[in-house]
């Protein structure tokens, strides 16, 4: 399985900076699966999940961006009440802290994914080896799917 | 090192005379010149001629804080207002603060009763004192300059705060005093450690601590981490400031500078005077201050005296170190509590900084104290099972000193706050 | 109203002449005591002997805050160290600070230039000193207060801060003189301001000094204004005792500069030639009267010129005129000297900033630091940049003592620089 990779940007907190970002993207024909934006104290963090990471990466590193690369949980979410809590329950018995965490989804809205931003992502992948969960499948879904 | 040998080896049956003639001028003049204090004389229908004996004084009313609060800023001056030369204030948490005014001679007094505390801590002219009281309104950083500058020792007036700087000027002008308060000077060795200062190699030979309570064990802990003899000092702002009282090495008590400030200790209950050895509250009256005498002032601290000869040579009478404060007092499910006893447990254990904090709460109508207490970086990457183990011998120790069940919580190091002045050691979250 | 009559009025002549019989006990000495000016006297081969007038003095070396640096801690003492009553600091270039020590007499002396100056501007023993400079190592609070003690005020020994409470003291202890920097006395303006008060009608205020950083016209015009007091211009260094060294008068057209304990020059910063009266250039002082510490043509720094002509006051030691600029980059924030390699310095020691940095100051007294930060180590995570930015805030103010607001920036952002002028972006109208 090939992982799925995070994208993240530093920013200044400044209008236009999403702007250039995103053309980077649209002209490199990068598609956004997902983004999340954070920000504090005068600068902000921006993330994204694309179809063509290494491709985006290297890109926006060329335009002089300050970009990093980081690998993350990709964890399918069942469209009904209590999917999520049953996430976060496992999660939570496992002690794996959530950095940060946002909302893929994919294509006819069949499928959502929670990416999740963690601490240690190998000790929380061998955590979560033998548990209920399903995730992401980058190669299958990726090509046939887009937002 | 005596400092003042005539005044501070006197015979006793001599002193007495001095402050029995000290006593009635001050009464005479406070009596003219303060009307706020002639009023209440006149409602007893005291006249300072009535004062035949040290005791006499017995008859005269207290003061406290209230009443400076009342007579906030000029009130209580005994001089037209351009004989005083300098103020300084004692932070007001509730409502207005204190003034206490100095004219050029209390000024003086000052500098005297300080230099004689500097120099029972072995300071002289030749030592360089590093000041790390802070300077400004509180009494502290001013009252020690004015005692080593009359020492004639160098003095380093770093004020309170800047670890870097204290660090840094100890290394490189080789100072030998410091003077700060002991919680900060405690940070100072932890601050010394990380920066990997070799603190043996410092040229300190003496601490003047004080400015707020501390246990013998804390001294024992500054002693050993700090390579010098700590010493106590103690005063008050609206006495004089630092300088009332100075701890010799014999470390037996403070020596009371007895000559301008009588002492008394009265039973915090029912005000009356306690005999020799018993602990109360501390009551002093000044007998030269000029700008401001105080008159039987209500101190709130805990701490007995005792008159037996000292070996330092010294005839000035001891108190003992201030165990807590009438209004430190914490009454938890109606049992008087000190921290000062909640410290003395805690430090008696293996293990265990002398970092803590004591939080007191009321979650169902009943009172409820958690100690939190820092383990040492060892103690703290031990076993579980040791942690535990820890925490109940403090919990038990602690319910042996004061009688109440308390729940101690085990805290990393270095995550209690840490302070420059006074350390905030009891947090009331009760809304009494 | 004189402090010493006597010596502020002088004749030129007889204080020349005094100048040159100080000149040379101090040259005496400094050669005699100090190694460091030992040695830099026999490699310009100079003797003290040589110093037979007061143009001589050209002969002697400049000293600079560097030899001040490399003689850290007790290189330019004259005196043995148990002489030393006091010891000062004052913000050094690199980590460490410049060391000032004082004698019994060097103490008094200061309070006694002082006291001339407080004397000067109309205090009298009934008036009420707020001293709101920083007390500590800097030099700016302490000799004010032994001065203004010489005196006989009341002095209420406040330092800055604490706005609300400053207040309230001029207003109980009736304040009549405030001792404090501009960029403060335009902060309390506002607090005053914004709190409905009238320092005109609900105080008892006669006059400021203002010093520690340097101010404009405009600005004493709008203190003055506001409080409806005099504002004086006092000058001083931590190398020459502190405040003290300069004074205004009561005619407010220049600060005099106490010739009797220091002989002042301006020099071309460049080249290092002698100006004429009027001429702007560096201010050069050396100590006539400092035992334990006495410096010869000490530069400063400070951009200024001599005042020519006689004062009205009578007073016939003469005027230098307001600070106009620095010959360095150092930068003056609430009073406090930082020099921008201490903030490189700090900068260069933490791994996930870039080399390239930038100070903005602006109202009247923010300051913040703008740093790149480095590409390869960014991590993505946000907590770690906040962790950043608070650990960059806390370091910067443990070296200079100033609280600075810290701002990450891409890099790439700032221009690459060479210069204070685009290190330093000054915004403020002080």
């Amino acid at each position: 399985m090939k992982q799925l990779k995070q994208i993240s940007i530093f920013s200044e907190n400044k209008p236009g900076r999403l702007k250039k970002i995103t053309k980077v993207l649209a002209e490199e024909g990068v598609n956004i699966l997902a983004i999340n934006i954070a920000s504090s104290n005068g600068f902000g963090v921006i993330k994204f999940i694309v179809d063509k990471c290494e491709l985006a990466y290297q890109k926006l590193k060329q335009k002089g961006f300050t970009v990093s690369l980081n690998e993350v949980l990709a964890i399918e979410l069942v469209d009904r009440p209590g999917g999520l809590f049953e996430v976060a329950t496992m999660l939570s018995e496992k002690k794996i802290n959530i950095e940060n965490a946002y909302v893929l989804i994919l294509g006819s809205r069949k499928k959502a994914f929670l990416i999740v931003d963690v601490d240690d992502i190998e000790k929380a992948k061998k955590l979560l080896k033998h548990e209920n969960l399903r995730f992401f499948k980058a190669h299958k879904n990726v090509k046939r799917e887009t937002v | 090192m005596i400092w003042n040998k005539e005044a501070e080896c006197m015979r006793i049956g001599e002193r007495e005379k001095l402050q029995l003639a000290r006593m009635k001028a001050i009464l005479k003049r406070t009596y003219e010149n303060v009307p706020y204090y002639k009023k209440r004389f006149d409602e007893i229908k005291f006249k300072p001629g009535e004062i035949k004996s040290l005791e006499d004084i017995r008859k005269l009313p207290f003061t406290t804080k209230t009443d400076l609060r009342e007579g906030y800023p000029f009130g209580l001056f005994a001089v037209p207002r351009r004989e005083i030369v300098e103020v300084h204030t004692s932070s007001g948490t509730t409502g207005k603060p204190t003034v206490s005014g100095y004219t050029k001679k209390d000024i003086e007094i000052w500098g005297e009763v300080v230099a004689r505390a500097l120099t029972m801590c072995g300071a002289t002219k030749d030592d360089i004192i590093q000041n790390g009281y802070g300077y400004g309104l509180f009494t502290g950083g001013l009252g020690v300059h004015y005692g080593a500058q009359r020492i004639g020792a160098t003095v380093i007036p770093i004020s309170a705060g800047q670890t870097k700087r204290h660090l840094d000027i100890m290394q490189d002008f080789g100072s030998t005093i410091l003077t700060c308060t002991p919680s900060y000077a405690l940070y100072l060795t932890e601050a010394a450690e990380e920066a990997g200062i070799n603190i043996k190699k410092l040229k300190l030979k003496a601490g003047c601590f004080g400015a707020e309570m501390w246990t013998d064990r804390m001294r024992d802990e500054i002693e050993k981490r700090f390579h010098l003899i700590a010493l106590n000092i103690y005063g008050l702002t609206e006495i004089i400031g630092p300088g009332v009282a100075q701890e010799c090495d014999q470390k037996n008590g403070l020596h009371i500078f007895e000559d301008h400030f009588y002492p008394e200790v009265v039973s915090p209950e029912t005000l009356e005077p306690l005999p020799e050895g018993e602990k109360g509250e501390l009551v002093l009256t000044t007998l030269t201050r000029e700008g401001m005498p105080m008159i039987r002032f209500r101190t709130r601290d805990i701490t007995a005296l005792r008159r037996e000869i000292c070996k330092c040579g010294r005839t000035l009478v001891r108190m003992d170190r201030i165990t807590g404060r009438t209004d430190d007092m914490l009454k938890i499910r109606g049992v008087l509590v000190f921290p000062y006893q909640i410290e003395k447990a805690l430090l008696e254990i293996k293990g265990v900084e002398p970092h803590y904090q004591i939080i007191v709460t009321r979650p169902h109508h009943l009172d409820e104290i958690e100690v939190q207490v820092e383990t040492s970086k060892k103690l703290f990457s031990d076993e579980v099972r040791h942690l535990e183990e820890v925490r109940k011998k403090i919990e038990n120790r602690i319910e042996n000193s004061i009688g109440l069940r308390v729940k101690v919580t085990l805290v990393e190091p270095k995550t209690l706050p840490r302070s420059e002045g006074k350390a905030k050691r009891v947090i009331d979250k009760r809304q009494l | 109203m004189f402090w010493q009559k006597d010596i502020e009025t002088i004749s030129r002549k007889a204080l020349e002449a005094l100048q040159l019989k100080r000149l040379k006990q101090t040259v005496r000495q400094a050669w005699t005591n100090v190694p460091f000016y030992r040695d830099y006297f026999s490699k310009l081969s100079i003797k003290p002997k040589d110093i037979t007038s007061l143009k001589a003095m050209q002969k002697l070396p400049l000293t600079t805050r560097e030899d001040l640096r490399l003689n850290y801690p007790f290189g330019m003492l004259a005196v043995t160290k148990e002489q030393v009553v006091r010891l000062h600091t004052s913000s050094g270039t690199t980590g460490k600070p410049k060391a000032i020590f004082f004698s019994k007499k060097d103490v008094d002396r200061a309070a006694d230039l002082i006291a001339r100056c407080l004397i000067m501007t109309g205090v009298k023993k009934d008036d009420v000193l707020q001293n709101m400079m920083t007390y500590g190592l800097f030099t700016g609070a302490l000799v004010m207060h032994y001065g203004a003690e010489k005196v006989g005020v009341l002095v209420i020994p406040a330092g800055p801060g604490n706005t609300k409470r400053q207040i309230a003291l001029m207003q109980d202890f009736k304040t009549t003189t405030l001792h404090l920097t501009p960029s403060y006395a335009l902060y309390l303006a506002s607090v005053m301001h914004n709190e409905g008060l009238d320092p005109k009608k609900d105080f008892f205020l006669r006059r400021a000094y203002l010093g520690s950083e340097p101010y404009s016209e405009e600005t004493r015009n709008k203190i003055e204004k506001f409080f409806g007091i005099d504002v004086y211009n006092s000058y001083g260094l931590s190398e020459m005792n502190g405040p003290g060294v300069a004074f205004e008068c009561m005619e407010k057209d220049g600060m005099h500069l106490w010739e009797d304990n220091f002989i002042m020059e301006i020099i071309d910063p460049e080249t290092g030639d002698k100006l004429p009266e009027g001429e702007k250039g560096e201010l050069v002082l050396t100590t006539l009267c400092r035992e334990a510490m006495p410096i010869l043509r000490y530069r400063t720094r400070d951009i200024a010129m001599i005042i020519p002509g006689k004062c009205k006051c009578g007073r016939t030691h003469r005027r230098i005129s307001r600070i106009i600029g620095r010959s360095d980059d150092m930068i003056i924030i609430r009073g406090v000297n930082i020099f921008p390699q201490q903030i490189e310095r700090v900068l260069m020691g933490i791994k996930a900033v870039a080399q390239n940095y930038q100070i903005v100051l602006e109202a009247y007294d923010q300051m913040t630091v703008r740093v790149e930060i480095s590409k390869d180590l960014f991590d993505g995570r946000v907590e770690h940049l906040v962790n950043l930015q608070n650990e960059i805030t806390e370091k910067l103010r443990s070296e200079i003592l100033v609280k600075p607001k810290v701002e990450l920036l891409e890099p790439g952002t700032l221009p690459v620089s060479e210069g204070k002028s685009t290190r330093v972006i000054d915004k403020r109208t002080l």
